[in-house]
């Protein structure tokens, strides 16, 4: 992440190819096998980390609480797809952290279950 | 190892889990999910590539069609350990696809029925008693909307005698926290009887 770089595209290119560009025409995460819930957590602030994208610089401003893979795509406004290659580079470079949620081969913890159904109640 | 990192480590030691908001286009999902939700619902968008069918293909190049497909969701942080993440399924039938992804590790669902056009949600009851999901029946009770009798619906629906079936309103927090304490409900006693062998 040293040295300058320049984008070749500008705003013209609009905001579909850019968010492509970014992830260098990468559309493939599935080795970390990040889904909709798993849960992701800033392990620095933008500000300690040098010559950062500015796409992945606004993910980690993002979770800095954990938060879902859904929610940042929602929030960066980018495509699912895009949203896990850019987190998957910030986990390789430790400056993320992720959970998944339980195999969906387990059957859910009945403290879980207990837990969400206490939580419904008292909203 | 020690971490010569002189920072405080964050630890992840949250949870996240989900439940699905499921029925026919403009049935109400998405207000339902927004009633409990603790932030306006959000939008994202899953591209979804698949393969086309019916395409001569002569060039020996593989013909490749993109989708994408707007997912509605919102979140209720139940403590600081667990989040419950309600996800609108998508409404129109040519998004069927993407359930299987939705449904994967999800609690439960709520089937939200429109008695004006029962139809739309026999998709959706299908595709959970199919995958074995515990789900319950809304029957979403809009303003002028003629109301038929939970039995009535129910039969139209050919739920089994075990399904939980109430009227609601999807605009009215109080409402959509009683539908979704009645899955929570369910839930449990599915995963008991699961954990008996039944």
């Amino acid at each position: 992440m040293s040295g300058r770089h320049e984008s070749w595209f500008d705003d013209e290119a609009g905001p579909l190819v850019r968010s492509y560009a970014v992830t260098g025409g990468r559309t493939r995460s599935d080795t970390l096998g990040l889904d909709l819930i798993t849960l992701v957590v800033a392990m620095r602030t933008a500000r300690e980390v040098a010559a950062i994208e500015p796409e992945y610089a606004r993910i980690l401003s993002l979770c800095q609480k954990p938060t879902s893979v859904a929610e940042v795509a929602a929030r960066v406004d980018l495509p699912l797809p895009v949203v896990k290659v850019l987190l998957s580079d910030l986990i390789e470079q430790n400056l993320v952290l992720f959970r998944t949620a339980a195999p969906p081969t387990e059957a859910p913890n009945k403290h879980v279950l207990q837990a969400v159904l206490d939580g419904i109640r008292k909203l | 190892m020690a971490s010569g990192n002189s920072e405080p480590r964050r630890a992840l030691t949250a949870t996240a889990v989900k439940v699905l908001i499921a029925g026919g286009f403009g049935v109400g999902k998405t207000t339902m999910v927004g009633s409990v939700s603790e932030v306006a619902p959000l939008r994202t968008e899953e591209v979804i590539t698949t393969a086309s069918e019916g395409v001569d293909d002569l060039s020996g190049v593989e013909q490749k069609t993109t989708t994408t497909v707007a997912l509605d969701f919102g979140r209720i942080t139940i403590n600081p350990d667990l989040i419950l993440y309600l996800f609108g399924t998508p409404g129109q039938d040519r998004f069927w696809f993407m359930w299987d992804e939705l449904a994967e590790g999800a609690l439960g669902a709520v089937v939200l029925a429109d008695t004006r056009r029962l139809e739309s949600c026999f998709a959706a009851v299908d595709f959970f008693e199919r995958r074995g999901l515990p789900f319950i029946v809304g029957v979403n009770c809009f303003d002028g909307a003629y109301r038929y009798g939970t039995e009535e619906v129910r039969a139209a629906l050919d739920l089994d005698p075990d399904v939980p079936l109430l009227l609601c309103d999807a605009r009215e927090r109080e409402s959509t926290k009683q539908v979704l304490t009645i899955l929570m409900e369910h839930v449990m006693k599915h995963s008991d009887l699961a954990a008996a062998g039944y």
